[in-house]
């Protein structure tokens, strides 16, 4: 496996682990944009130029700023309540995340043998992608259109200041 | 000879890395290139600081820094003295690694976007088939070093400017994508060089540019006003206002970050220029046939300042518009014109070659356009000043 | 690129079982919400890299999934966010385990 496949994937780990374990909110946040970064880079490593930077150009660029947001606009005093980071349960949390891991690293390295290996480089343009989109994909194209529409709405609508004396 | 003056930097690049053998070819060319860009747009950037001090100065009906050298040419290297010896004060406070890490972020990001920029024939570092979503993908990436930089200085005037320069980038982030989109709709590709190579052609001596179109001369002002946005220039400088925030989200930073601060808003304002002129101005090409012996970088770069030039001017010219305003504007005017915009380009090329389509284009936006700032401007009810006077 | 398909699908198989652990885990309702971004980056990554390796990636169907899945994600944290927003105008806090009760 190459040197930097590996360097890229120990990013994104980290990334991850850092975004689920960190006491200060933005921390996690921006360590979260790190493991986005480092998701693109795999996906680049993978011929998906289209991908990563789509991954790249949402994710950072749009996701990542939403959770910032939204970390700022919840914040409640800074001192922290003495309960800790983990809820009370978090036992049966990482018990259930560890047995995931494990049907799934198994079933991966189970069938070792059955998996496809790798076929050429794929020539993947641009143009190719956007028949696709307007070709054989042009329903689910429209469903997102929707739904990102009605998630625009719905967004708006729940966040919104309620209006005074509505209640 | 021009073409051997046009292919200048490529013929010294082949030459250079003919030295090496075979296999290193490849990656000397790019490390050549890398060079290349790395020395062009930090003296861009000088000349561009230059050209802000003394043309503000002007228009402010004072001479600029006129000290050091003759008529104040040398001040970007006083500055930049001035920058690097400065002692570096970080807030008590302060998240250290964020704090470090936002100037760093911020020019990494805004070089990256130079990778792509075609600066003459064959003169692109990396010709990828979607290097138009490639420059997006950076410019959106600058809006998280820009809040790392504000939240990190734990400074609550810090925050607010952070908070309002990106949501001011977040909502001029989509009419900037939207103009863009009509030239890739038009083009049939995301390549920025086949974009420039489509406007390199001429009918009767005039330039098949984009600009000259009438959905790419709409596109192109609303592009401008997005790109204004973009890079937080006046008038939508509210987020580092320096009358109201002190200096916003970079208050905190001195010395060598601040530099680097500096140094990241204008690479970001000549890399904006620069695809604007690859989009719309026709990159690289020459205005007119006859003047197609002038080498096809010195054109590039031309444009650029000439790009550069006119977001100065409109700095020294226009008020500052206020938050509630420029999202205003985003949102409700600037964002349905370019939709409106992509409805009349796809109507240009359904209507096919002809005198018509010209008219029915310009029609159909400008009177969208009268009706629909007319519509706005009713609600503030606009009228002569009445003055009080004290009696 | 002498990477087998295997390292591909552990890095996704760790990267999901790392945001599952964070969404059980966490007492915050934000916290729970990047732990879901990160099983959907990760089964994103999941199917590139089947996309790439399988017998037909030009047809495709890979890619197109994930920009899709891309989409939907964008517009569900949207969503999910503006919700954890209005409950802690409501509640004052974002604590999961206070919000114990149905009763407003």
């Amino acid at each position: 496996m190459s040197f930097v496949f590996w360097l890229v994937a120990a990013l994104t780990v980290a990334g991850g682990l850092a975004a689920v374990l960190l006491k200060n909110l933005v921390h996690c946040a921006l360590a979260l944009t790190v493991a986005f970064a480092g998701l693109a880079m795999l996906f680049l490593q993978l011929d998906a130029q289209f991908a990563g930077f789509a991954q790249i150009l949402v994710y950072i660029g749009a996701v990542a700023i939403l959770v910032v947001f939204a970390i700022l606009l919840t914040r409640s005093s800074e001192t922290p309540k003495g309960a800790g980071i983990f809820s009370r349960t978090w036992g049966a949390g990482l018990v259930i995340a560890a047995a995931v891991f494990a049907v799934i690293g198994w079933a991966v390295l189970q069938s070792g043998a059955g998996l496809p290996h790798e076929t050429g480089v794929p020539s993947v343009s641009v143009q190719q992608i956007g028949n696709a989109l307007m070709g054989r994909y042009v329903l689910p194209l429209e469903i997102v259109a929707l739904l990102l529409t009605a998630a625009l709405i719905g967004a708006v609508i729940v966040a919104m200041h309620e209006k005074d004396g509505a209640k | 000879m021009t073409e051997k003056a046009d292919q200048l930097f490529v013929l010294l690049k082949d030459w250079l890395v003919s030295f090496l053998p075979g296999n290193w070819q490849g990656v000397a060319g790019v490390i050549l290139g890398v060079i290349g860009i790395a020395a062009i747009y930090p003296t861009l950037f000088a000349l561009a600081v230059l050209m802000e001090r003394k043309g503000l100065g002007r228009m402010q009906n004072r001479i600029g820094p006129n000290r050091v050298g003759p008529f104040g040419v040398l001040q970007p290297i006083a500055d930049a003295i001035k920058s690097l010896t400065k002692e570096d004060v970080v807030p008590v406070n302060a998240d250290k690694t964020v704090h470090f890490l936002a100037p760093v972020v911020l020019v990494v990001v805004a070089f990256m976007g130079f990778a792509v920029l075609p600066a003459g024939r064959n003169m692109v570092l990396v010709d990828m088939d979607a290097s138009l979503l490639f420059y997006f993908a950076m410019g959106a990436s600058t809006e998280v070093s820009i809040f790392m930089a504000g939240w990190s200085s734990r400074n609550k005037y810090s925050l607010l400017g952070a908070m309002r320069a990106v949501a001011q980038m977040i909502s001029y982030e989509v009419p900037l994508l939207l103009s863009s989109v009509v030239i890739v709709m038009m083009t049939g590709s995301l390549s920025l060089v086949k974009i420039v190579e489509v406007q390199h052609h001429y009918t009767w001596g005039f330039p098949h540019w984009y600009i000259l179109t009438p959905w790419g001369l709409a596109a192109f002002v609303m592009y401008a006003i997005a790109a204004t946005a973009e890079t937080n220039r006046s008038p939508f400088d509210l987020p580092e206002g320096e009358s109201e925030l002190v200096a916003g989200y970079f208050t905190e930073y001195s010395g060598f970050k601040f530099a680097l601060f500096f140094l990241g808003e204008y690479l970001g304002m000549l890399s904006i220029s620069g695809l604007g002129t690859t989009l719309f101005l026709g990159g690289w090409s020459a205005p007119f046939s006859f003047l197609e012996w002038v080498p096809s970088w010195i054109w590039f770069f031309s444009k650029v300042m000439l790009s550069i030039t006119v977001l100065i001017w409109v700095r020294g010219t226009l008020p500052r518009l206020r938050q509630d305003q420029l999202m205003n504007f985003a949102w409700k005017f600037v964002l349905p014109m370019t939709l409106l915009n992509l409805g009349v380009a796809a109507l240009w090329r359904f209507m096919g070659e002809g005198w018509l389509r010209w008219i029915v284009c310009s029609a159909i936006l400008i009177v969208v356009y009268v009706v629909a700032g007319r519509t706005e401007m009713r609600r503030k009810h606009f009228g002569p000043r009445s003055y009080r006077y004290a009696e | 690129m002498t990477t087998p398909l295997v390292g591909y699908l552990l890095v996704a198989a760790l990267l999901f079982a790392v945001g599952l652990a964070g969404a059980l885990t966490r007492r915050n309702a934000i916290l729970v919400l990047i732990g879901i971004e990160l099983m959907l980056n990760a089964a994103n990554l999941n199917l590139i890299a089947f996309w790439r390796y399988g017998p037909h990636p030009e047809a495709l169907t890979g890619m197109m999934f994930a920009i899709f899945s891309i989409a939907v994600a964008a517009a569900e944290a949207a969503v999910g966010l503006g919700l954890v927003i209005q409950i802690h105008r409501h509640a004052q806090t974002t604590d999961l385990d206070q919000m114990n009760r149905m009763k407003g």
